[in-house]
């Protein structure tokens, strides 16, 4: 299965270099996002700094909802669904490649937001370790979910427009951990943010064990 | 010896839709077979259905010894299809494409290298990305794809579409060299000329049902013999020798 899903991540992450899509469109729009947020909220008053995890999460999500929705169209194109089903390959492995190059796409997001808030929003990162923490509980809870429900949808003519509407809704606990989590490494007490990400961790499992298992009929279905 | 392909009275649908309404066929191993009907006829969907993608609801399913009915996974994994869709990555280069699919088909280094040599693929387009094919280069790619992988059972629709004189040759070419190695093809095309001569056999379909299906001139397997040798494009085809 890892075979397969190093194949996988390593073709749509290629994909992505050679379209450069993510670099040329989803991280300005991701950037453009946080600044209008700063524009709209005041960046010299307690609002913006108060806001500050929320807003890193809501922008973390919009673009993640780019990404997936990217990712799953890779495989919409012409006969892929088809040479997908005739190949060897695992569909757990196909899950599992496709949700780490989402994640591979999140995380270098991430840090690019990371630094838009240190700078837009004078945000001082203190507990690094529960930041690092909760980006990685959070980065495969968004991916491996994203990735699950852009299969679903897959082959769907409302496709486009259905998926952050399945998807958004899914990823609400994922958006409140990660912001409580975030709250409290930046200027609250640490401690209070790791039962958060715990919460974020085991949607993450959940979600990769309900992919894995469901991959191969969503994709015999779609 | 069981045949290769195995239908009887087999009934396929497209969502309700009865794509195919009792089809009869048997394809020996090494045979080349020619699907010959109107648009419509079920030509595509027996293919598909050959290849476990179209589900037989009725009747008797078998391919490649395995019942299409029970279980179809064995058997995607030991044909190719070649469809009207390319299957290619627009963004990735040929070798790129060539070399995904030789993997997920568990294809060596070798097969993907003589995959692409053998179609001409190896030098001047070997590194351009798909997006800037034309129709006639994806579809090579596509054949590459599928030499990569050596399929047993080789299911070609329409392998002379949107090809040129010398890419239509290479088909035909690497057609016989398959069979010569062991293979066997299940061919559906509307180049009926080129495709009869290639073809050992006709099988006549309409409204998703066999009509007929005559013998075709057979074509000396020495013939087949001397064309899997000869070498074309400076490549040596070893992929093709490969197919079991």
């Amino acid at each position: 299965m890892w075979r397969d899903a190093t194949l996988v991540a390593g073709r749509d992450l290629r994909v992505e270099a050679r379209s450069r899509v993510t670099v040329n469109q989803v991280a300005p729009f991701a950037l453009l996002v946080l600044i209008l947020f700063a524009f709209a909220l005041d960046p010299e008053g307690p609002v913006l700094e108060r806001a500050t995890p929320g807003l890193y999460w809501v922008t973390v999500l919009f673009s993640a909802l780019l990404a997936i929705a990217r990712s799953a169209k890779l495989d919409e194109a012409d006969g892929v669904r088809d040479a997908l089903r005739l190949s060897a390959l695992d569909p757990a492995g196909v899950f599992a490649g496709k949700a780490l190059a989402v994640a591979a796409e999140l995380v270098a997001l991430e840090l690019l937001l990371g630094a838009g808030v240190v700078v837009l929003y004078g945000a001082d990162p203190a507990g690094v370790g529960l930041l690092v923490a909760t980006c990685a509980a959070a980065t495969a809870a968004v991916a491996t979910a994203g990735t699950l429900y852009g299969a679903l949808v897959s082959g769907l003519r409302v496709r486009e427009t259905l998926l952050p509407l399945l998807l958004l809704p899914v990823l609400a606990p994922v958006l409140i951990g990660a912001t409580r989590a975030f709250d409290a490494a930046l200027g609250g007490v640490p401690a209070d943010g790791w039962p958060w990400c715990g919460l974020l961790a085991a949607f993450a499992v959940l979600y990769s064990v309900a992919g894995a298992l469901a991959y191969g009929t969503l994709l015999e279905g779609s | 010896m069981e045949p290769v392909v195995h239908l009887r009275d087999a009934v396929a649908l497209l969502g309700r839709f009865p794509a195919l309404a009792g089809v009869d066929l048997d394809v020996e191993r090494g045979e080349i077979v020619l699907l010959r009907g109107p648009n419509g006829a079920g030509k595509t969907t027996v293919l598909r259905a050959c290849a476990g993608l179209v589900p037989v609801v009725r009747g008797e399913a078998r391919v490649l010894g395995h019942d299409l009915r029970r279980d179809n996974r064995p058997v995607r994994r030991r044909v190719g299809l070649l469809g009207h869709a390319t299957g290619l990555f627009e963004d990735l280069t040929v070798a790129d494409n060539v070399t995904f699919w030789g993997r997920a088909y568990r294809a060596g280094r070798d097969d993907v290298d003589a995959a692409l040599a053998v179609t001409g693929l190896s030098t001047r387009l070997r590194d351009v990305p798909v997006a800037r094919l034309s129709a006639g280069q994806r579809r090579r790619t596509s054949l590459a794809c599928l030499l990569a992988r050596r399929p047993e059972l080789w299911l070609l629709d329409e392998p002379h579409g949107g090809l040129d004189h010398d890419a239509r040759e290479l088909v035909d070419r690497l057609v016989r060299q398959a069979v010569a190695a062991g293979a066997t093809v299940v061919m559906s095309s509307h180049d009926l000329d080129r495709a009869e001569a290639l073809a050992d056999r006709v099988v006549e379909l309409a409204a998703g049902t066999t009509v007929a299906g005559r013998r075709a001139e057979p074509v000396e397997r020495d013939e087949r013999a001397a064309a899997a040798v000869t070498p074309e494009q400076g490549a040596a085809p070893t992929a093709v020798t490969h197919v079991a």
